[in-house]
């Protein structure tokens, strides 16, 4: 994927010289191995610093909500349709995008690598063709790229995006895959195994929010857990406090979520907070046949009434 | 100071006899990454372990701490009295802890343990407790501890040193508590020659390793209004998204809140950690916020580890290059290039 860097860097430096925008967001090539980070450039002599490799995991839809400015994007599936849901939900204007889309064929996952060298990071890393090599002292590790995809990636079927301005390269095959079998897993437990279950999920959590934060669609004001006045939700590590937040933070985006994996990604121990927003995406999906951020033009759901809406709750 | 070699296969019978007479904590891999527990088998610690994902900081500063109890029933006797709340201080050891961050400690102690200032819990669980560290013969590619004054083999803030030297490890003692430790031992050897050049040689190869990364000698002169007024926050902050991984995983970073929690008649004063990352952390009651931008907040946090800090103490910066926050930032804010930034000496034009 390291190709599309000059693609981009092109755009980027048409669309700055042409004044088509203001600013371009992408990424810029970060300073340890297997990490980039999301990068604002406001001039043509900054293109050359927009980077682009299997390590752009993070969703830069979240630094689009209110923008006044016109924004070029750099956008993979997953952020194109973080793009879609923010235009839907008012947050940015059509008009005021012009999206680079990047076709994906899927992100890292830094700590799949990190585990399987035993918890060492790297020193150096590199990308090759259908491989990802890492070094770091006597270890010299090299494995099929794949086998390091980020968990989303690997059962990801918008991997193209579903909205852009133009591309940086040609579309790639979308996957046909099942992406519910963890939750059917889930949903086959007894009640009691599955507050067990989800019990051991959240236990390591630190309430953090980085979840949260990295989360496109986290964008209010003030969240509820951050309410001052009344307060909430505690702020200790009462379980019941810690339960609230990840349990209303799922339901809160109940058809919104694209399943970009930017909330697993952020956390820092690794707790697989997707088990959660997975659940919704299908019921979702099972009841009104949606799918989150991939049309732009129609009311979600879950913020209209139309005549035909299941309602199994009337008996 | 004294000195031993302890055979790797003699190693758990040591920590077991450690174990007879304190409690001892030493990092154990639980679920995905290590932290330090309380060991219940002299085998559960892997002295093979990089680092721990978060700082060993929850051993002395929890990050929910129950500090009083109280009840709020009119009949009871002792009603609206704030209790302290039973705490273990009984001796123990901490094994395997990484230099840095038993350094780091020592500088948490500007906060905790001052004439003005004495948090009884901190100090009593500082004064119950020694540390025995293990040097870093491979340190991270994220790590930078040379650069800010301390180092992979740094006896600073440790009372004894381990260093593992393949078949076995040379433990030395570094303070009178790590004296004490030592020499109440059974079944140490006596170093050999060999094996206290191997500790020198990994010492110069780890700290060559390191090298120094960017000058903190030049924070001090800087002008502090000129850092805070700088134009490189706004491109160091539009990355962030002020969730508080840096803070909570950062062993120096000792901010907390103190709120009540009350069920029914029974209330609990609890300790939390708090992040200068969150808008929370500096709202008013009037509901003025001084940090309501982003940016605001990313600038405290540095300013606060490489310039507040480095004038107030002038004992150099509030950070021991544990390299964790430059690990598990999402975004890849790197505090070395920060750090670059802030003590450079003029600040060229783009």
């Amino acid at each position: 994927m390291r190709a599309y860097t000059g693609r981009i860097r092109e755009a980027a430096k048409r669309l700055l010289a042409e004044n088509r925008v203001d600013v371009v967001i992408g990424f810029r090539k970060g300073t340890i191995p297997l990490m980039n980070e999301p990068y604002l450039i406001k001039s043509v002599d900054q293109v050359n610093q927009l980077y682009w490799d299997s390590n752009c995991g993070i969703n830069l839809a979240n630094y689009l909500p209110k923008r006044p400015d016109r924004v070029g994007i750099v956008a993979k599936g997953c952020d194109s349709r973080n793009i879609v849901v923010h235009i839907l939900e008012n947050q940015i204007k059509r008009e005021q995008l012009y999206i680079i889309g990047v076709p994906c064929k899927g992100m890292l996952d830094r700590r799949r690598i990190m585990a399987e060298r035993n918890g060492r990071e790297p020193l150096f890393a590199e990308e090759l063709e259908h491989k990802v090599r890492t070094v770091r002292y006597e270890l010299d590790l090299t494995r099929d790229r794949n086998y390091f995809l980020q968990d989303n990636c690997r059962i990801c079927t918008h991997r193209n995006p579903v909205i852009y301005d133009e591309l940086v390269g040609d579309l790639v095959e979308e996957q046909q895959v099942d992406r519910y079998t963890d939750v059917r897993k889930i949903e086959a437990m007894s009640a009691e195994e599955r507050w067990e279950h989800f019990e051991k999920l959240i236990e390591p959590c630190l309430r953090c929010y980085a979840c949260r934060n990295a989360c496109p669609l986290c964008y209010c004001p003030t969240c509820f857990v951050d309410e001052a006045r009344p307060q909430w939700v505690g702020k200790s590590l009462d379980k019941t406090d810690t339960r609230t937040f990840h349990f209303l933070r799922a339901f809160h985006v109940a058809g919104r979520c694209t399943d970009c994996g930017a909330c697993e990604r952020a956390c820092p121990v690794g707790i697989q907070v997707r088990q959660f927003t997975k659940k919704m995406e299908k019921d979702i999906k099972e009841l009104y046949g949606y799918e989150a951020g991939v049309i732009a033009d129609e009311r979600p759901p879950l913020d209209t009434y139309r005549p035909g809406d299941p309602e199994p709750f009337f008996k | 100071m004294s000195e031993m070699y302890i055979a790797k296969e003699k190693f758990p019978a040591t920590v077991k006899q450690l174990m007879g007479r304190c409690r001892v904590y030493g990092p154990v891999f639980r679920g995905q990454y290590h932290e330090f527990a309380e060991l219940k088998a002299a085998e559960d610690a892997d002295m093979g372990y990089q680092n721990t994902r978060l700082s060993p900081k929850e051993l002395f500063h929890p990050q929910s701490e129950r500090m009083f109890t109280y009840s709020l029933d009119k009949s009871d006797s002792e009603a609206e009295i704030l209790k302290e709340a039973p705490k273990d201080f009984s001796s123990r050891v901490i094994l395997g802890i990484r230099p840095c961050d038993a350094k780091a400690f020592q500088l948490d102690d500007r906060n905790f343990d001052v004439d003005r200032f004495r948090d009884p819990w901190w100090v009593k669980r500082r004064e119950s407790t020694t540390l025995v560290g293990l040097a870093c013969n491979q340190p991270c590619a994220s790590c930078f501890c040379t650069t800010v004054g301390t180092g992979p083999f740094d006896t600073g803030g440790l009372d004894v040193l381990l260093t593992d030297v393949g078949n076995g490890y040379v433990a030395r003692s570094t303070s009178s508590k790590g004296d004490d430790l030592l020499q109440g031992m059974e079944g140490g050897e006596k170093v050999s020659s060999e094996a206290a050049q191997k500790v020198m040689d990994l010492k110069i190869k780890a700290e060559k390793q390191l090298g120094v990364q960017f000058d903190v000698s030049t924070l001090s002169e800087q002008q502090m209004l000129e850092l805070f007024n700088a134009s490189f926050w706004d491109d160091i902050q539009f990355s962030c998204i002020n969730c508080g991984i840096c803070t909570f995983l950062c062993p120096t970073c000792w901010c907390f809140d103190i709120q009540d929690e009350v069920h029914g008649n029974k209330g609990d004063r609890i300790r939390n950690w708090d992040s200068c990352m969150f808008p929370l952390f500096t709202l008013h009651g009037s509901g003025h916020n001084p940090r309501s931008q982003k940016l605001q907040r990313v600038r405290q946090r540095f300013m606060h580890k490489l310039k507040y800090y480095v004038d107030k103490y002038k004992d150099g910066v509030a950070c021991v290059g544990c390299g964790r926050c430059v690990r598990f930032c999402p975004v890849n804010i790197d505090i070395r290039q920060v750090a670059r930034l802030m003590s450079a000496r003029c600040v060229c034009p783009a």
